[in-house]
């Protein structure tokens, strides 16, 4: 006897049959209802997200310290000169690097923090929880404040100047820590484990960086304090390239992890009994974390706040924990919430540069906070 | 002989350690999982009734033997192939931020889905079939948080079943829910085994409800596993053995756990139906033992004006009583 007669709803229709015809018809209504039109709602919001993102683009090109019109912009990008050879060398030596960057910077530690927020079910996570930014801020510590002025002198001659200096220090404790962080991510059975053990390695590396900070000379402390405010306008047209090849190929991971990430929402149990390879997951999130994070902080420092709040910010506005949705629509909430926070740090029309953590911080956790409590208003 | 669903093989499950050797909580395990029923898994705490399931669905290895899917070893199973035959359901239920009951369905569509996880017209029908068959169509819409546990239970079977897996296994999937919710999530997985022909193995500590529902029992105890039909368990002993501690044991003839008799004083109690039901335990439950020939008091039921009373007669004086917390006190106060 007993052949596997489970599969396919047909087969199994008599529960169907036994249930009132009614309920089923209340249920599709419903779901023509409820769902599809929420698709087209997110649709639309994704959108609008894009319109806003390429508005502010613009923006970011034509303001600052001086003002250049939207058709003088377009000629320097596209013709290579303009009305001004200031505006000129304006638009594409300083602006179109500073605003690529800031989105790239954006979309990338938005997708980041997402990634940990989901893999570790904990919504305080955030893209520096790994500790990738910490071994970062150690490596430029450790240029800025323990060489001495002949070392300096040195690595000068050697064609390393100022930024270029620090982003390769930065980008040498990063690389480290990614390594490091992927060994031990190969390793380790659960998401805990390998949550408590980056957030040790945080308080480990910070607590070297205070020490090099306590025998430091102050003016060099400075120095240090300033790469920590992190800026999006470090970054050479000739090093943009790499910024974005390592910020695409994190996102292209992302991408590919669309379905274990929607798996893991209901925990690694769950998602394992549904199919999902923990360990090739668990890699494939860390790498994709590790690439957008260490270049990003290689290049604009150690930039707060976006990447845990970018994520909620995302989910309170299109109102789903689906990934499909939210991996695109967290892509350009972070580039226009880095953008924004750029185009405000420098202030139009004015010299004055205000440190990017203190605007994307001072401006962005009122927006969270009114998010999050009207996402859960009415909660127990 | 049928082809069962999941056969074990020489099973030894636990847990290995380096040094001072394996932790082994059951070995030489030869079970069958037939399709089209529901086996209950039951025995104390601690037994290693999660591990058993953890083993059986291959997210752990055994100390020794095999579990077989469908005759194909379940640890030489690829990930997703693994999801296709067998689906899982736990105690508890997560509730993911923003997650509307269809999502949580849709997601046991993962393992039959593109690389994306998309869903074709097929799946939302399969989707509909299993909400429908744990009755939560009114559930799709709402958002898991909103919902109560049982609710919430209701939607993760509803899951597996979209998971479309020949064996499905539970874990405690009744532990958190208030008894009406028990009896249902029961009835619906015993009409689930045999209108489907999915072979369902649910572990729980509900032992009234096991043995109304399920068409097997595996009864866990320490180095040994007992198999057979509810009812040839309760009449042989099984259950009284599993689960005999001291002081507690299961009466068989009324099917459920009792306070062993203590050697307090002996009662006499006359009367029928619920209010005699009813007295014998409250005399229980507070030590005295129950004679049926006579004893040091006896209580009868009688009737007056407005409705039943309790006569009660110590040592030939009688009084009347109108509820039990009265008889008690009486006798409390007799001293006795």
């Amino acid at each position: 006897m007993s052949q596997l007669v489970h599969k396919s709803p047909r087969a199994s229709s008599a529960i169907v049959e036994t249930r009132p015809a009614d309920a089923s018809q209340i249920w599709n209504r419903r779901r023509f209802a409820g769902g599809v039109s929420s698709l087209d709602r997110r649709f639309m919001i994704l959108l609008l997200m894009t319109l806003a993102l390429g508005t502010l683009l613009l923006l970011s090109m034509a303001l600052g310290s001086v003002s250049i019109p939207l058709d003088q912009i377009f000629s320097a990008l596209l013709v290579g000169e303009s009305d001004s050879t200031a505006w000129t060398n304006i638009v594409l030596k300083f602006r179109l690097p500073k605003t690529l960057t800031a989105m790239l910077a954006g979309m990338a530690l938005g997708i980041s923090g997402l990634l940990m927020q989901t893999y570790f079910r904990n919504p305080l996570a955030e893209p520096f929880v790994l500790g990738v930014s910490s071994g970062a801020s150690l490596g430029v510590a450790l240029v800025v404040l323990s060489t001495g002025a002949s070392g300096v002198a040195m690595i000068a001659s050697l064609g390393f100047t100022g930024d270029l200096l620090l982003t390769t220090a930065a980008g040498l404790g990063a690389g480290l820590t990614m390594g490091l962080v992927l060994l031990v991510a190969m390793r380790v059975r659960s998401n805990l484990t390998l949550l408590i053990l980056g957030l040790m390695f945080g308080y480990l590396v910070a607590s070297m960086v205070s020490l090099l900070l306590y025998f430091a000379l102050p003016e060099r402390i400075q120095a240090y304090i300033n790469w920590t405010f992190g800026s999006f306008s470090g970054v050479t047209v000739e090093q943009l390239p790499l910024l974005g090849a390592f910020v695409i190929a994190g996102l292209l991971i992302a991408a590919t992890s669309v379905k274990p990430l929607n798996a893991l929402l209901l925990g690694e149990d769950y998602a394992l009994s549904m199919g999902t390879n923990l360990r090739r997951a668990r890699l494939r999130i860390v790498l994709s974390t590790a690439l957008l994070v260490s270049a990003v902080t290689a290049f604009c420092g150690p930039i707060a706040f976006v990447g845990i709040a970018v994520p909620h910010l995302c989910r309170g506005i299109l109102r789903t924990s689906d990934h499909r949705i939210l991996l695109p629509g967290t892509c350009l909430t972070g580039g226009i919430v880095a953008l924004f926070a750029s185009l405000i740090a420098e202030i139009p029309g004015n010299n004055l540069v205000l440190p990017l953590n203190v605007v994307t911080a001072l401006l962005g956790a009122p927006v969270v906070m009114l998010v999050i409590l009207r996402q859960f208003r009415g909660r127990p | 002989m049928s082809v069962p669903a999941l056969q074990t093989r020489d099973l030894s499950i636990g847990y290995p350690r380096r040094r001072k050797g394996d932790i082994c909580l059951a070995r030489a395990l030869n079970l069958r999982l037939e399709p089209g029923s529901l086996v209950g898994l039951l025995g104390p705490n601690g037994v290693g009734k999660s591990t058993l399931l953890r083993t059986l669905a291959a997210m752990r290895a055994p100390l020794a033997g095999q579990v077989l899917l469908d005759g194909e070893d379940a640890r030489r199973m690829r990930p997703g192939d693994l999801a296709k035959t067998l689906s899982l359901v736990l105690t508890n239920t997560p509730h993911p931020d923003l997650m509307t009951g269809y999502e949580l369905v849709a997601l046991g569509r993962l393992p039959h889905s593109d690389w994306l996880g998309r869903l074709t017209g097929s799946d939302r029908e399969i989707i509909s079939w299993a909400l429908d068959a744990v009755n939560a169509g009114e559930l799709a819409c709402q958002i898991l948080t909103e919902l109560s546990d049982g609710q919430r239970q209701k939607l993760m079977i509803a899951r597996a079943l979209a998971q479309e897996t020949a064996i499905m296994l539970l874990d405690e999937p009744t532990a958190f829910l208030d008894l009406p919710r028990r009896v249902e999530v029961m009835r619906l997985l015993k009409r689930l085994a045999h209108q489907t022909g999915r072979a369902i193995l649910v572990s729980t500590h509900d032992l009234d409800q096991a043995l109304r529902n399920c068409d097997q029992l595996w009864l866990m105890r320490e180095g040994a596993m007992l198999v057979g039909a509810p009812e040839d368990l309760v009449l042989d002993g099984g259950i009284t053995e599993t689960f005999h501690t001291d002081g507690i044991s299961f009466d068989e003839g009324s099917s459920a756990f009792a306070v062993e008799r203590s050697a307090g004083a002996a009662i006499h109690v006359k009367g029928s139906g619920a209010r005699e039901t009813w007295m014998r335990r409250a005399l229980e439950r507070n030590g005295y033992r129950y004679d049926p020939a006579a004893g040091v008091a006896a209580i009868s039921l009688g009737q007056n004006g407005q409705g039943p009373e309790w006569h009660l007669t110590i040592e030939e004086r009688l009084s009347r009583h109108h509820s039990v917390a009265e008889v008690l006190a009486t006798l409390k106060d007799a001293g006795i």
